[in-house]
């Protein structure tokens, strides 16, 4: 009751603020509100920091001033559930009347989002949730929506090719059983069988397995190497129990299995681990050696690609702010200028599709133990062995014929080798 | 001692005030006033099971995801239930979910106590599992996005005119259930709360009637579904978890178990403080962790407890006065 007195109040004055922002000259400083829903509770309350400290880091990089535009920076707990980021979002969109949306952590989260963006008619960036049809199929439905990180199967595509350049005939899949890791292995298996390679075996153990004493013992043993999708605490113990059970093959991995955000609490077994993704703290340039520095000395921690990400993102709406001279272009001008960026960025150059999802390098990265950057410690770090450059979502695949399968399933693709 | 007449009319000025109120608020206040009502149907339901015939159900969110998904999929992969035929689609809900207790009810109502609870806390899982795993029918993890609301007529699209529409439908399950519990039916199912043995000997059919409370209790579930399918916007697992059945439970308990208005007072807390107070401080679980806590220790009969409280403490301080009056005279 008192809140809705106060907002009573709060309207003769707000209308005041506003006829003198309409009286003000057009070049005056204006104010960008930038909503951010990450989860800052509950078991992705880590990741959700490691999201929120790399756009804030940005943001303290250039002062809050996007081109002469004053950053309002409001982030509101998604908790990782799509019903309360809708209501987060509504919440920024109907009280705080920010410009733009950015943030979402899970798919789930980001299809959440998207529809939010379009009813309200509010710009959505996504630099985490990379579920592949909000680029893809869905996209028609989003026109409000873009992404700044990566669609799931993106790196999975040139990690196919290179498995198959590495010798790989036969390969058994093991992955978190929801909609990220049906892609991560789709794209994968797509790529992989397009050169000649066999996925022989997909086992599916349930998000948050602790224990993979039962699956295993069932990796086929005529399989040339293992492919595995972890998410969190998964992807600390899945390769402690494989290596405890005597495991000699190789073992590649979608990227978040071994990104920063879990690497430094990893063991030695994870020495050797291939995995694909379009960021590493390891990356050898001046901008991301200074990134890592920076970030480090601040939050005690190495960046991971959710730091990253966010901290690229926001570098990109500054980009589009600052071409407007600190004016907010409105939903369709913004989505469209930036959707027309070429930077160079922390991960590399990083342009976007036509279809709204980035085209960037994608690394693929051995986990190594080394010092890195003057630290004086041995530590593991995915150091890049190999580079595909300018990759986008589609791969090597022809955008037309991919677009006509349906989205990676549990079903898609089918596995022909199995059994 | 108030008399049930001037608990209704303050029940109804109450309503009133929220009609009137509400819609000349900020957008985002509409928001949440809509999602706490339309859960207050869910909350209302389970206090009829829990505060009306001591059945304490863990798997309410069943029901409501029965709702839920029913709205969902019948909008997105049949475009049914946009126009006018929402109100088929508000009788599908209902129906289906009530179908649903009476299979869940079969297995559920031959327990009491914490063994009822075990099993509808089991059976709301399954349902959870169903959903979750059920990919192709319910999206899996996605969960499945509404694309607009019903227009029939009148739009509903636009929150003030949706909000009434909860309200109307929150308005009459109230009324519903206050009859109904006080209905010669809803008497026996108090008897059943006090002493279920001696319904017995006196001769009620005690199986029948709680598993008829249940189905009942399962059907406005239902309803509180379909309503939340179209304030939320989009259907997930989230919705049918244990937690979600666990909130319900906590809410009627937190307004007062046996009250039915007291579930509307738990949500309108637990979701002004969930949704709103989280968006002012970081430390809102903590508010929220205490008043749950105070709730339990100092009003076990949760807040609609309050007034009875401090009539008690009058009538107790103003015999204490009469007894220091008198204490003199004695010494």
């Amino acid at each position: 009751m008192t809140s809705t007195l106060l907002r009573r109040l709060g309207w003769p004055l707000l209308g005041s603020v506003v006829a003198l922002g309409l009286t003000a000259p057009a070049n005056a400083a204006e104010e960008l509100r930038i909503g951010f829903v990450a989860p800052t509770t509950g078991i992705f309350a880590q990741v959700g920091k490691d999201m929120v400290d790399g756009f804030q880091l940005y943001l303290d990089d250039v002062n809050s001033d996007f081109g002469g535009a004053k950053v309002k920076f409001i982030v509101e707990d998604e908790q990782a559930k799509p019903d309360t980021a809708v209501t987060r979002a509504k919440k920024l969109i109907l009280q705080d009347h920010v410009h733009m949306l950015v943030g979402g952590l899970l798919a789930s989260s980001g299809y959440a989002l998207a529809p939010v963006s379009t009813a309200d008619k509010t710009v959505y960036i996504a630099p985490v949730s990379a579920a592949d049809d909000l680029t893809q199929r869905d996209l028609p439905k989003y026109p409000y929506f873009i992404r700044t990180g990566w669609s799931s199967s993106q790196p999975s595509h040139p990690f196919g090719q290179w498995a198959c350049d590495q010798g790989y005939k036969k390969i058994a899949a093991i992955g978190a059983d929801y909609a990220f890791g049906y892609e991560v292995i789709g794209g994968f298996q797509r790529a992989f069988e397009a050169c000649g390679g066999q996925i022989i075996q997909k086992i599916w153990p349930p998000i948050g397995t602790k224990d993979f004493g039962p699956y295993i013992p069932t990796l086929r043993q005529d399989a040339d190497a293992i492919f595995t999708l972890m998410v969190g605490p998964m992807s600390l113990q899945f390769p402690k129990q494989l290596a405890a059970s005597g495991n000699k093959k190789p073992v590649l991995g979608g990227g978040t299995s071994y990104d920063e955000f879990v690497l430094p609490s990893m063991g030695d077994e994870v020495i050797g681990h291939v995995s694909a993704l379009q960021y590493s703290a390891a990356l050898e340039n001046p901008k991301n050696e200074a990134f890592v520095k920076k970030y480090r000395a601040k939050f005690g921690k190495v960046p991971s690609y959710y730091s990253e990400t966010n901290y690229t993102t926001a570098q990109m709406i500054h980009e589009v702010i600052k071409n407007n001279k600190g004016n907010f272009p409105g939903q369709e001008e913004f989505i469209k200028q930036l959707a027309a960026l070429k930077l160079d960025t922390i991960r590399g150059p990083v342009s976007i599709d036509e279809m709204r999802n980035p085209v960037q390098n994608i690394y693929i990265k051995k986990v190594d133990k080394k010092k890195m950057f003057g630290y004086d410690k041995d530590e593991l770090w995915n150091t890049v062995i190999k580079t595909y450059p300018n990759v986008n979502q589609f791969g090597q695949f022809n955008k037309e014929e991919f677009l006509k399968t349906p989205v990676y399933s549990r079903d898609f693709p089918p596995c022909k080798f199995c059994n | 001692m108030t008399s049930q007449g001037t608990k209704v009319l303050v029940v109804v000025a109450a309503l009133a005030a929220i009609a009137i109120v509400v819609p000349n608020t900020n957008s985002f206040v509409i928001l949440l006033s809509t999602r706490a009502l339309a859960f207050s149907i869910l909350v209302m339901s389970v206090d009829v099971l829990l505060g009306y015939t001591g059945l304490p159900s863990l798997g309410q969110a069943a029901y409501l995801g029965v709702g839920a998904y029913l709205t969902a999929i019948l909008a997105t992969r049949y475009q049914f239930g946009l126009g006018y035929d929402f109100w088929v689609v508000v009788v599908l809900g209902i129906l289906i979910a009530a179908a649903l207790a009476a299979v869940f009810g079969l297995l559920a109502i031959r327990a009491t106590g914490v063994y009822f609870l075990m099993i509808t806390l089991a059976l709301g899982q399954c349902a959870w599992g169903l959903a979750y795993r059920w990919n192709s029918l319910t999206g899996g993890d996605n969960g499945i996005n509404l694309r607009g609301r019903p227009k029939f007529g009148i739009d509903l699209a636009n929150e003030v005119t949706f909000f009434y529409l909860v309200l109307g439908f929150f308005v009459l399950s109230l009324l519903l259930m206050y009859t109904l519990v006080r209905s010669p039916f809803g008497r026996s199912l108090t008897g059943i709360r006090e002493r279920e043995l001696r319904m017995k000997i006196i001769g009620y059919n005690t199986w029948l009637h709680k598993y008829l409370a249940f189905i009942i209790a399962g059907g406005f579930g239902g309803l509180a579904g379909v309503l939340w399918a179209h304030t939320a916007g989009i259907v997930s697992p989230e919705n049918v978890v244990l937690t979600t059945s666990v909130d319900a439970l906590l809410m009627a308990v937190l307004g007062g178990a046996g009250t039915l208005v007291g579930g509307v007072i738990g949500a309108i807390i637990v979701f002004g403080l969930r949704e709103y107070l989280s968006t002012l401080v970081p430390w809102w679980q903590y508010v929220l962790g205490a008043v749950y806590v105070l709730t339990i220790l100092y009003l076990p009969t949760g807040l609609m407890g309050i007034p009875e409280r401090i009539r008690q403490r009058q009538t107790l301080s103003g015999k204490r006065e009469d007894v220091k009056k008198i204490a003199p005279v004695t010494s």
